[in-house]
């Protein structure tokens, strides 16, 4: 009886009524990654994190926040963790709300688990934030570089780019300049007519490139500006080389520069953190692309009329996104240290807000008096970034199927 | 020739060549052909004899560089599409030609369901509701014989087999109503009994469809079943050109007789199966002459040094042999 449904069935396999267990890839790689018990830890204190940062922030933000982080009690100051505030020196608004120094207090009295909690989100948001515009940078330029990369850059397109950049840039400067009231707007005519014209010539080369290009060689070029048509070099040269100039750079130093000479705010961290670190991935994307490029889909997505922008932005780059999520993931610990580095050092997130590497800075100047301002801090740094870094390598091997057959 | 007057496609002296290495390969090297409505014609020869680059070339996929159209024109409805910029061939591409590719394994997205990739096949040319898109896509589906569509939409590539996922290409390829569909070898990676059955499949769509198939295959067994009229195709050049009946009854050119002859039968069973010698030139380093000489059993003196003119050998039936059409003729 069972060997005849068996034969039944097997000849309806092609009509499709045969059907495989149905899994997603999602399915697939999540039972994979949970025998990964490094990785489900990385997993578990990552959403950990993730929920006290969230709620860190809604706790410890506005005026009167349920955890006051700035709130500075001289008379209570490097009390140890755990120890019970003196409740007939203290307002009863300014007592701790859990009762406790739940991880003590600084030098400033102020409680160090309020601040561990701004400090959480300031790392979450750095992170992600600083990792999100590299992604984005690192997957758009790789992309372009993989896809576009045998066509030539020609010097019509070298001269566009120069002349609509500095004409945008030179009349967004006059115009700040005069909004901010340093001059009248005739002094500036001559300088916005210059730009202008700049701007116009810079959107018209393409304009004509695009219109040559379009008849294929059936109208003559007119002599004099064939030379726009000069090829230069490759689009693939230009993006690889840009990634091998900013690989030049010692990041760090870079970072450290380029934030002394920017206002210091988070957000400044953020933009220095992510365009200093989007090379990795512009290097995988532009690596899977290059093996993309060749398969049959993307012939076959062609041959349906999609256009360019959806072959690559819908159909590879969703097939390439793998390594870049591993890299991503690590990213997000990377960015984290410098971040904590940066404020270390006192060029990251400027005083008031707490940060983990400024609270590990203050604590430095106690450190035989109130260990506890260094211990909890870096110990947080230490936990988060390991987490990440699991986490990320247990995805590496579920996305890889090479190292798939390890386990 | 035949009449004009339902001329879907028509190729016309088409040369396709590659550049690599300072070398010039003559992948097509000035082919003519013609595809009329409803009608199917099957482009048939060995591999790298460029079926494949002068079909990609309709639809301007040529790699460029290094290929490069050199000569020719390809009128569709009247329209040369050599002359099209990228955006009107995007404008044909899937709505008036579609194509169907060799290997249906690797042909569909691995990311996202049938249904959302034969969906982005209606929305690119046709703007229509989502439940509209949905309904239709299940029409396709049904058509191209999946059973249970509504479930199959959610699946995933990896959850069909070979004969599937050719079946969801094929309603791809359908879902804007083109009227001429360019199918690459279809079959080829499909074993025998899929492969009939994909086979019916065309021919039940083309009659219901009303469409035009322009079909290449290396398989003569194939080309017997579904073609109207064959072009068999060699270095880049058609060697000969007919209808089923003209090409397998009365092979005119020496190539077409040798694949003929390679096609195993039960009536020499037991024999040593029929090769043609050699192998089929370096499309870079032509011999001077007829193409096929130096496999050729026919050869003669003036085939090393004459390119051979199309001979007409009546009804619409061609062959570029001299020695054949003198030998046919005198009888």
């Amino acid at each position: 009886m069972i060997v005849m449904n068996q034969n039944s069935n097997s000849s309806l396999a092609e009509g499709g009524v045969l059907e495989a267990p149905k899994r997603t890839l999602f399915q697939e790689n999540w039972s994979l990654f949970r025998k990964n018990r490094l990785a489900m830890a990385g997993l578990v204190i990552f959403v950990i994190f993730f929920i006290i940062a969230v709620g860190g922030f809604f706790l410890t933000y506005g005026r009167n926040p349920a955890f006051d982080p700035a709130l500075v009690r001289l008379q209570e100051k490097l009390r140890p963790p755990l120890s019970k505030p003196n409740l007939e020196t203290l307002r009863p608004e300014e007592l701790p709300r859990l009762g406790i120094y739940l991880f003590g207090t600084d030098d400033l009295g102020r409680d160090v688990f309020s601040r561990m909690l701004q400090g959480a989100w300031v790392s979450l948001t750095v992170g992600f934030v600083a990792v999100g515009i590299a992604v984005v940078i690192g997957v758009f330029l790789g992309a372009i570089a993989g896809y576009y990369g045998s066509s030539r850059v020609r010097l019509g397109h070298l001269l566009t780019s120069v002349l609509l950049g500095w004409g945008v840039i030179d009349l967004l400067t006059v115009f700040v300049t005069v909004l901010r009231g340093r001059g009248g707007i005739d002094i500036f005519l001559g300088r916005i007519a210059v730009d202008t014209f700049m701007v116009l010539i810079g959107a018209g080369i393409p304009t004509f490139l695009i219109r040559m290009g379009n008849s294929k060689g059936r109208r003559p070029i007119p002599t004099g500006l064939s030379v726009l048509f000069l090829n230069l070099f490759s689009v693939d040269v230009l993006i690889t080389g840009l990634i091998d100039i900013m690989l030049c750079f010692p990041s760090f130093f870079l970072i450290l520069t380029v934030v002394a000479l920017l206002p210091p705010s988070i957000y400044t961290i953020m933009a220095v953190i992510g365009l200093t670190s989007w090379m990795g991935s512009a290097r995988f994307i532009r690596a899977e692309f290059l093996s993309l490029r060749e398969q049959d889909f993307v012939t076959a997505a062609k041959a349906l009329g999609v256009s360019d922008w959806r072959i690559i932005f819908r159909h590879m780059v969703p097939n390439a996104m793998a390594p870049v999520l591993v890299s991503a993931t690590i990213g997000i610990a990377t960015a984290i240290l410098t971040e904590a580095g940066l404020s270390f050092l006192g060029f990251g997130v400027p005083p008031p807000n707490a940060t983990w590497g400024n609270i590990l800075s203050s604590g430095k100047d106690f450190l035989f008096d109130a260990p506890w301002l260094t211990f909890v801090p870096g110990f947080a740094v230490l936990v988060v970034v390991l987490a990440f870094n699991l986490f990320g390598e247990g995805l590496r091997e579920v996305l890889n199927p090479k190292l798939k057959e390890r386990h | 020739m035949l009449p004009k007057d339902d001329l879907l496609l028509s190729v016309e002296d088409l040369k396709v060549f590659f550049h690599s290495d300072g070398k010039v390969a003559r992948a097509v090297d000035g082919v003519s052909y013609e595809v009329r409505e409803g009608e199917t014609v099957c482009l048939v020869g060995e591999s790298g004899c460029g079926k494949t680059v002068s079909v990609l070339a309709i639809l301007g996929l040529i790699p460029r560089p290094p290929g490069e159209i050199n000569e020719g024109k390809i009128f569709f409805k009247g329209k040369n599409l050599l002359e099209l910029d990228e955006e009107g061939l995007q404008g044909i591409r899937g709505k008036e030609i579609s194509m169907i590719f060799q290997e249906p394994m690797t042909s569909l997205n691995p990311v996202f369901t049938i249904g959302d990739q034969i969906e982005e096949a209606i929305t690119t040319h046709d703007a229509v509701e989502k439940d509209e898109t949905g309904r239709r896509t299940i029409d396709l589906l049904a058509d191209v014989g999946i059973a249970s569509p509504e479930q199959r939409m959610s699946d995933y590539p990896h959850n069909l087999s070979g004969g599937q996922r050719q079946r969801v290409m094929i309603a791809m390829a359908l879902a804007c109503k083109p009227d001429l569909v360019i199918a690459d070898e279809p079959t080829t990676a499909l074993d025998v009994t899929i492969q009939d059955q994909i086979l019916h499949l065309f021919r039940e769509l083309k009659e219901k469809r009303h469409m035009a198939l322009l079909y290449i295959t290396h398989n003569l067994g194939v080309v017997a079943e579904i073609a109207d009229r064959i072009h068999v195709m060699y270095a880049g050049i058609f060697a000969e050109v007919g209808t089923v009946d003209q090409i397998f009854r009365n092979p005119c050119h020496p190539y077409t007789m040798g694949l003929l002859a390679s096609l195993p039968s039960r009536a020499r069973k037991g024999q040593t199966l029929y090769s043609i010698p050699g192998a089929v030139p370096d499309p870079a380093y032509k011999p001077q002459g007829c193409p096929f000489h130096p496999r050729c059993t026919y050869v003669q003196e003036s085939c090393r040094v004459e390119f051979p003119e199309m001979c007409d050998f009546g009804n619409h039936h061609f062959a570029r042999c001299p020695i054949i059409y003198r030998q046919k003729k005198g009888n």
